[in-house]
């Protein structure tokens, strides 16, 4: 195959994916009004669960067995990322393993970022229930500065015991809370088992901030767990 | 109106520019870079379509994790080469 071809090929497969995407596009005529199931999220959502973000009710509340189903997709990843790596022994310390240094900029600036790129991925999972954003995004950013440290100091180890209960706590917790809203309030993962309180702050909404704190931590983890596996394995000899 | 219209356009013309460079370029830092600036530019387009929620994922994973794994592989394999 020479070279031309070589590059020939993905932009062929990409027109053939645009074509799709035009018919899409073409045969699409925008709605007039709310179809019946988002016209009841959108009028009942703040009686029901007290949340002002709308996303993040049916995220939660409305939606709630689907996200304990993503929230199980991700561990399993992270399970099997870890099990795959888990023959290859971890380089020990900074001798012998070849790690190049990194530069001044990168280390002092992980200095100084990580703890505000830590605090600002809690405030968004903390935060769900009001702005846009929630424990997926939360989650995607703490393990964001997780990379960052990584990054800064190749040798850098991290508590596999630490990371895996956070993981395990957390989504031990997810699916009792969601248990016990079939005792106490209207179904699995249903958000009434807390009071409601008052529309807007940051305690309301019933169990919803819980949940997506939970689901932060989780996702937080698992996605370090991932990171941290694949920079502990052993380098080629 | 007019000007989200022309905006959303200036956006799918970006994107559609760093997807094309990811694709030729011959170097592969500016090829992961790219990629990245895809993701960047498809989430503020979700911004711009109201769904703020979605935008945040796709920055925070496809633009940030993503961007950063990939130089993380490529300090790795360059850390392999050196030996």
């Amino acid at each position: 195959m020479n070279f031309t071809t070589r590059k020939a090929i993905p932009l062929v497969l990409l027109l053939l994916l645009g074509s799709v995407f035009y018919a899409l596009f073409a045969g699409y005529t925008p709605d007039e009004t709310l179809n019946r199931t988002a016209s009841y999220y959108a009028s009942q959502t703040v009686q029901e669960t007290g949340a002002q973000n709308v996303v993040t009710a049916i995220i939660v509340t409305y939606r709630g067995l689907d996200t304990l189903g993503e929230v199980t997709v991700l561990f399993l990843t992270a399970a099997i990322v870890g099990l795959v790596l888990a023959h290859s022994k971890a380089p020990k310390s900074r001798s012998g393993s070849g790690f190049l240094p990194s530069g001044e900029l990168l280390t002092t600036g992980t200095r100084m970022l990580v703890p505000v790129i830590l605090l600002f991925g809690a405030y968004v999972f903390l935060n769900g229930h009001l702005t846009p954003g929630g424990g997926f995004q939360g989650g995607a950013i703490v393990a964001s500065a997780i990379l960052l440290m990584l990054l800064s100091d190749p040798a850098q180890r991290f508590s596999h015991r630490l990371i895996s209960r956070i993981e395990s706590s957390a989504g031990l917790t997810y699916v009792i809370i969601g248990l016990l809203g079939m005792l106490f309030a209207g179904g699995f993962l249903d958000n009434r088992i807390l009071p409601l309180g008052s529309f807007g702050s940051i305690l309301s909404a019933g169990v919803i901030p819980l949940i997506y704190a939970l689901i932060g931590l989780k996702v937080g983890a698992e996605f370090s767990s991932i990171l941290t596996s694949l920079e502990e394995t052993e380098d080629a000899q | 109106m007019t000007l989200l219209l022309f905006m959303a356009a200036l956006l799918a013309v970006a994107t559609l520019g760093a997807a094309l460079i990811a694709l030729f370029t011959s170097s592969t830092v500016v090829a992961v870079l790219s990629a990245g600036l895809v993701s960047l530019f498809a989430s503020v387009m979700f911004l711009l379509l109201a769904a703020p929620d979605v935008a945040m994922t796709e920055a925070a994973i496809g633009s940030g994790l993503t961007t950063f794994l990939f130089f993380f592989v490529l300090g790795r394999i360059r850390r392999e080469g050196t030996k």
